[in-house]
This record gives structure tokens, sequence and C-alpha cells, in this order.
């Protein structure tokens, strides 16, 4: 499945020796009528990679992750992408008419169906609700079982669209621990498609900020989990938010000087 | 005097007036009431209406005899025949309207144009098709019910929510799995509401066909009464009419509670 049509620099795959990318996308275009909604973006994910994708509403992030999904055409295009692939939602679009266990094994084939949801449930701790229905969860709960969902399928890339968005600030802390144990533990290529800054630095390698249908900036976390808001921190934040149109002033920690664009200085 | 005070205070004391809720039964009862003592008095006539007393006495009596059970059962046979006829006809035709564009296009001008006829008035086609036999009775039943059923599983999977069919085909779900695991089950709702309108729509039909020469059921009951002015039998066949329409309401919602179990309404109780 992964023949990455040998166009663009082909020397460079090549020599480094390196495993070939989870995700490739070369000069992609995406129009709706006259709208270019993404217009010649390059992207690679390696595998394993968490890449976490910013950009203001109607920048052509959903579009992004939906052709990666597979959910919108990407025919005649330089797009490749591995067969074992799960998108978790913003909504966690579970069926209501299924139990939780049989949410997460919904199209598995093989033999012990219920055994890999229910280790899938465990992981994300829902295994005491296997047989719930999800009217009775809460938000939290059904971006869990939408996360088992995902990962019962050992998916080579685990696609995120905004799936923290709807969730209170405590339940949003506790699913990035989660995601990020389970990213460690089954590792994934991950792209994680978020408006929030702070979830993209705290969670991702690298970040992409998308900005009419271009990558408009890409800055490396090199920073070790877990990530506290120092000043490294804070300095990403700013330069992400710079490339977002939102100016912010350099905030320092412990009392240092705080100096703002005006020129104000601040003890 | 002291003994009547004494009354009233502890009538006070221990009968409290109804709460509003509990009362419902109240009206009917003393409609009941006033309809008995109108009987007795002679201002209503029996050949008007016989009193309640007098219709409870006979639908005892029609049970006994077998009379009531053999002529309910028939006229049930018809109501499930023609709806089982019905089902046929419609939940096929309304899975190829509602799961493709072409049987839309094709199936749905022929349902709403049968629609718009009244199925009361196809009566006489019927009579002269099939004559006045079993035929053109169960006929006019299933194709009164055939467009309810029809219309609500087609609205129902044309409703069903298309990021989650999204969702599930991300998951890897194609084709008959999609249907059945997917569509059908979200449409499921919307076809017992068809299901709930058809079943009181074949009450009423039932009521039409069988005045066309019934030898047996409740409608013959009904014409056999008219004619001896039995106005018992004829409050008998109306109680019968409406216990049977509660029953088929009290079906559907038992039928609803066994495989909508996963609705929040439901799940909260």
């Amino acid at each position: 499945m992964v023949q990455p049509r040998l166009r663009s620099r082909p020397l460079k795959v090549i020599s480094n020796a390196a495993p070939p990318p989870t995700v490739r996308l070369s000069g992609f275009t995406r129009r709706f009528g006259d709208n270019v909604v993404i217009d010649g973006l390059d992207l690679t994910i390696a595998p394993g990679e968490f890449v976490a994708l910013l950009g203001a509403s109607g920048s052509g992030k959903t579009t992004l992750l939906r052709t990666l999904a597979g959910l919108d055409p990407s025919q005649g295009q330089d797009v490749t992408t591995p067969d074992a692939r799960a998108v978790v939602f913003q909504d966690a679009r579970l069926l209501p008419w299924k139990t939780i266990w049989r949410n997460v094994a919904l199209g598995l084939k093989g033999k012990d169906i219920r055994a890999r949801a229910e280790a899938a449930l465990k992981e994300v701790g829902l295994g005491h609700r296997l047989d719930a229905w999800p009217a009775t969860l809460s938000g939290g709960e059904s971006q869990r079982t939408a996360l088992a969902r995902a990962l019962v399928r050992e998916p080579a890339l685990l696609l995120l669209d905004e799936p923290f968005a709807a969730l209170d600030a405590l339940t949003r802390l506790k699913m990035h621990d989660l995601v990020l144990t389970l990213w460690r533990e089954h590792r994934p290529g991950v792209l994680l498609v978020t408006h929030d800054v702070d979830e993209a630095i705290a969670l991702a390698d690298r970040v992409l900020v998308l900005d009419g249908g271009r990558i408009a900036a890409e800055e490396r976390i090199a920073l070790e989990r877990p990530r506290l808001p120092d000043a490294r921190f804070h300095a990403i934040r700013r330069r992400l938010l710079g490339h977002l149109g939102v100016e912010t002033p350099p905030v320092q920690a412990e009392g240092a000087l705080v100096v703002f664009p005006t020129g104000e200085v601040v003890l | 005097m002291s003994l009547a005070a004494t009354h009233r205070i502890s009538s006070t004391t221990s009968w409290r007036w109804p709460r509003w809720s509990h009362a419902r039964w109240l009206s009917p009862v003393a409609l009941l009431l006033l309809w008995e003592l109108g009987s007795r008095t002679g201002v209503i006539p029996s050949r008007v209406l016989t009193a309640p007393s007098a219709v409870a006495e006979t639908f005892w009596s029609m049970i006994v005899s077998g009379e009531l059970p053999a002529n309910l059962l028939v006229s049930l046979g018809r109501a499930a025949t023609g709806l089982s006829i019905a089902l046929l006809v419609a939940v096929p035709l309304g899975l190829l309207s509602g799961l493709s564009r072409w049987g839309e296009t094709l199936i749905d001008p022929l349902l709403q144009i049968k629609r718009t006829i009244p199925v009361v008035a196809l009566s006489p086609l019927f009579i002269v098709w099939f004559g006045i036999g079993e035929t053109p009775k169960i006929a006019l039943l299933s194709v009164a019910i055939v467009f309810p059923i029809y219309l609500n599983l087609f609205a129902g999977i044309r409703s069903v929510d298309k990021r989650l069919v999204e969702a599930a085909r991300s998951f890897g779900l194609t084709g008959w799995s999609l249907v059945t695991e997917v569509i059908l089950p979200g449409a499921l709702p919307a076809f017992f509401t068809g299901l709930r309108y058809a079943l009181g729509i074949s009450v009423i039909m039932l009521v039409i066909a069988e005045q066309i020469n019934a030898q047996a059921g409740l409608g013959h009951l009904i014409n056999n009464a008219r004619d001896f002015m039995r106005t018992d039998i004829i409050v008998v066949c109306l109680v019968v009419y409406a216990l049977i329409g509660l029953g088929a309401d009290a079906f559907v919602r038992t039928l609803e509670r066994k495989t909508l179990a996963w609705r929040p309404s439901l799940v909260e109780q």
C-alpha cells in the first residue's frame, strides 16, 4: 500500500533509509466549486509521530483530516495513508442502539471480538460499563469509548478531530493524560486537529499552523512530557499564537521583567 | 345536634379532597351514573340507549355464550391478515425508496398518488373485482395501512443521523452491514410510529369493511343488532372496538419497550 510515487526528492528517501512515512501528502489541493480549501499542501507524518494541526475556523483543518480518514475522495492526488486508520470525532458518534462494547466492536471481524473490545475499554478505564447504553454516559466517558473504538483497530494512523473541545476543563486534562498514555503504549502516528494552542503544545511532537489551505508555520516541541507551562512553553505558545494572528505579551516565569509590545516594562 | 357536630369534625379530618391527578375517573363515572339514572327513570328509552347495567349484562352473556369471542376472532383475523399483507408490501417499498434515490424516484410518486385517493372510495371497485367475500374486506384494510407504514419507514431511513453513518463507514462498515447495523436501527422509532398509525387506521377500516355483507365478525354483530334495534349489543361492540384500539396501542408500546431499550427516555426509567 505504501508506495510513494518517486516524483519529489526520491534520493532523500532512499539515502536516509528511514522507515516510510505513515502519511504523505504532496501538492494536495481540494476545492469546493471555486473555493480552494486546501492549496498545494505537503505533509508527512512519521510512524509514531504525534502531530497537532492548529488553525482558525475555515482554515481547512477538518477537510485535511477527512481526506486522511478516507471520508473525502482523493483520487488523482498524491496521497498516501495507511489502511489501518481510525478517527475520534468531536461528538463521540456512538450508535445509541448498541451497548458500549458493541460500539467498540463495530465493524471488527474475526474471533474474540468481545474480548478485544473489553480489553480496549479496560484500557480507557471503562471496563465496568461494557453493557451500558451510550445515552447513559457522560461526555468524557463517551469520548473514552470513542478512543477505545479507535484503538481496538490497532491503527497506524489515529485521527483526532477536536475530540476534547466539548469537554469541561478538568475532564479535558484527564483525557490529555489518557491520550498520551495510550499513544506511548500503541505508538500510532497521530494527527490531532484542535483550536487549543495549549493542548497542541502539551501533547504534540510537532505543531502545524494551517492558514488559507497551506501550512503557514511549523514548530517542533522538544520539551519533555509532562509539559509544564514554563518559560519555554510560553515562548512556543507566543510564537504559535502569532502565526494565528493573536499578539500576546511575552510572559516570563518567576517575577522576571515583562515587556509589553508598547514598550511598557512591568516587574 | 352534638352527634352531627362530632360527625362533621371527624369527616373533615379523615376525608380529604382527592388530588386532581388521581381524579381523572370521576367525570366518566359520573356520566355512567347519569346514564344509568336516565335509563332507570325512563328519560332515556332503551330503544335509544340501553342502561349501562343492561349493557354489562349483555356483554357477559355474549362472552359466556361464545358469540362475542367467536366474532371477535374473525374480526381480529381480518385485521391481522390485512396488516401482514400491508407490512409485506410497505416494508420492502419503504426500504427501496428510503435506501436509493432511484427507488424513491420510481416508488414514491405511486404511493403519493395512492394517498390522495380516499381508500373508502375504493370499496365499490373492490366489490366489483373481488365480490363480497373476505377478499375485499382484507384488501381495503391492507390498502389503507400501506401508506403510513411506508411513509414513516421512508422518513425514518432518510432522517438517520448522517454523522453516525459516516462514522460507521470510517470503521469499515459498507453495504448491507451499514444498513442492518446503522440505518435500520436508526429508522426503527419512526417505523413504530407508522405501525401505531396503521393499527389505529385498521380499526376504523375494520368497521367500514365489515359493513360489506359480513357473515361473521363485530361488524356482522352490529348490523344484526341494528336490524333488531338491540342497542345493548351495539354498545357492547363499540366497547370492544375501543378495547381493540387500546390493545393495539399497548402492543406497539410493548414492542417499543423491548426493541428501543436504548432510548434516553426509556433508559432513565
